[in-house]
């Protein structure tokens, strides 16, 4: 077994690894959107929902938020495969739970910013009996969007980076596409790792300077 | 101590405004104590008084920015504020008063407009648009229509010229000067005005209580004003109230109330304000 540096078996995994890097753009996308989507649903209701609602709500996120994502993965996979519905794909329960989990911290930061709207804001829709729809879609949710963005994007780019988790329940990611490589080839594990990482710093450093960017235009407008 | 006010006539035309026997608290703090007055369509009210009396509450109840504090026998005890002769902190139910809820408040509250004393303009909002915004998605007109009428208030405010600026590009004056034409801008019978000018810079003060005066003159407006301008509320105002701990201490027409106020409170509070 081989075990130092190869710059032949970079080569021969490289394919293998970039097919897992699409898998986690992929993940990314279908999960950012729930994360994002979710959050601010989950923020308004919290906010704005009926009483009933709000204190439900606001605890199955705090269990999401205190509870680790790999649990959480290793659960719902299971009871899924178990009791619901067997042939669901890895991919689609992992992307599910991934974007929840992560909603559950976007959440946090589209409250903080819908919380930093001075009260006056409110106060000024309602001597204008705008309505609710109009309140929060041309008054709050844009404001807060200026405040929110940057946070949420920065939680968006945390999630990219937590994808190797749904590698335990088989979505081929980098991380399982370079174990299988090495399951067949019995060798590949630390390029693939490498490989994997360095994939990961490409795509999330670009992103994460963009963010601080728009962080500090939305600041400094 | 309490001034009473003349029964009215039950033919002539009815108050457009009337507080009777409302209680506010907050917590255990007692802001309005069973306080009733009326006020006549079309006439200006100033509000005065030391800060915690209770001026600023009864123009945010106006605005339904709070509730009163609800009495257990409205019909027997009031605690009701009424609105152009009708319930409007409360309405009916099977006959009886029960505290307004947000769909009655919602039909009512749109013949009140308000000016805050910290402008409260939308930022993220071009100054057109926050006069025309409320036009078109509660006054159902349209965005012509709500442009053109947005445009003739900003040239009354003097401000035509900074229709496409966004207000953090205004000085506080100005902004204040467009939230006066955004309330204008719903035709409201009632203008609350609450300390508009409390937050300027003292050489922005005249500009805004010039539009406010040309207001007063141009339009039939009832308006209430608490302000700390005691030039402006002689100017203005028909009548002024002088409120102490969330009671009226005295009231009447400006000339009596700065020249010979009765009451040894009011004499105190005028001292100190015009000595300012």
């Amino acid at each position: 077994m081989q075990t130092g540096w190869s710059n032949e078996t970079l080569r021969e995994i490289f394919p293998a690894i970039w097919d897992g890097f699409v898998v986690v753009l992929q993940v990314t996308l279908v999960a950012g959107i729930i994360a994002v989507v979710l959050g601010l649903l989950v923020a308004i209701g919290e906010r704005n929902g009926p009483v009933w609602l709000r204190r439900p709500l606001g605890a199955v996120f705090q269990f999401i938020r205190n509870t680790p994502l790999l649990v959480q993965v290793l659960i719902v996979w299971t009871a899924t495969s178990l009791y619901i519905n067997p042939d669901w794909s890895a991919f689609a329960v992992g992307s599910a739970v991934l974007g929840v989990h992560y909603a559950s911290y976007t959440s946090e930061s589209y409250r903080a910013g819908i919380d930093a709207i001075p009260k006056g804001q409110w106060e000024a829709a309602t001597a204008l009996n705008l309505p609710t729809g109009r309140v929060w879609g041309a008054v709050v949710l844009p404001q807060m969007f200026r405040r929110s963005a940057a946070a949420v994007g920065n939680w968006v780019i945390a999630m990219f980076k937590e994808v190797p988790t749904l590698f335990i329940i088989g979505v081929m990611e980098m991380i399982a596409e370079a174990r299988a490589f090495q399951g067949q080839h019995y060798t590949g594990a630390v390029e693939g790792y490498t490989l994997a990482g360095l994939l990961f710093l490409a795509a999330s450093y670009p992103v994460a300077v963009a963010m601080r960017r728009l962080e500090n235009r939305l600041a400094s407008e | 101590m309490r001034q009473n006010e003349a029964p009215r006539e039950p033919s002539g035309p009815g108050p457009i405004i009337e507080f009777d026997r409302v209680d506010k608290s907050f917590g255990d703090l007692m802001v309005l104590d069973e306080l009733s007055f009326r006020v006549d369509p079309g006439e200006r009210v100033t509000l005065i008084g030391p800060s915690g009396s209770g001026k600023t509450t009864i123009l945010r109840l106006l605005m339904t920015l709070e509730k009163v504090t609800p009495k257990a026998d409205p019909e027997r005890d009031g605690g009701v504020v009424w609105l152009e002769g009708k319930p409007y902190s409360h309405m009916e139910k099977k006959g009886v008063l029960v505290p307004a809820n947000e769909k009655w408040l919602r039909r009512r509250r749109s013949r009140v407009g308000m000016v805050f004393q910290q402008f409260n303009l939308f930022p993220n909002m071009r100054v057109l648009r926050n006069v025309t915004e409320a036009q078109v998605h509660v006054a159902g007109r349209s965005k012509e229509e709500a442009e053109a009428k947005a445009r003739e208030l900003l040239e009354l405010v003097g401000l035509a010229e900074k229709t496409d600026e966004y207000p953090s590009r205004l000085s506080g004056g100005q902004q204040q000067r467009v939230a006066i034409a955004r309330a204008l801008a719903m035709d409201p019978d009632i203008l609350l005005l609450d300390e508009v000018t409390s937050a300027l810079d003292p050489e922005l003060v005249a500009d805004v209580l010039a539009v406010l005066r040309d207001v007063a003159e141009s339009t039939s407006i009832t308006m209430l004003c608490v302000t700390h301008e005691m030039g402006f509320a002689r100017d203005v105002s028909d009548r002024v109230m002088m409120f102490d701990s969330g009671r009226i201490v005295e009231q009447g027409p400006p000339d009596a109330m700065f020249s010979e106020p009765q009451e040894a409170r009011t004499q105190d509070f005028l001292r100190a304000v015009l000595a300012e």
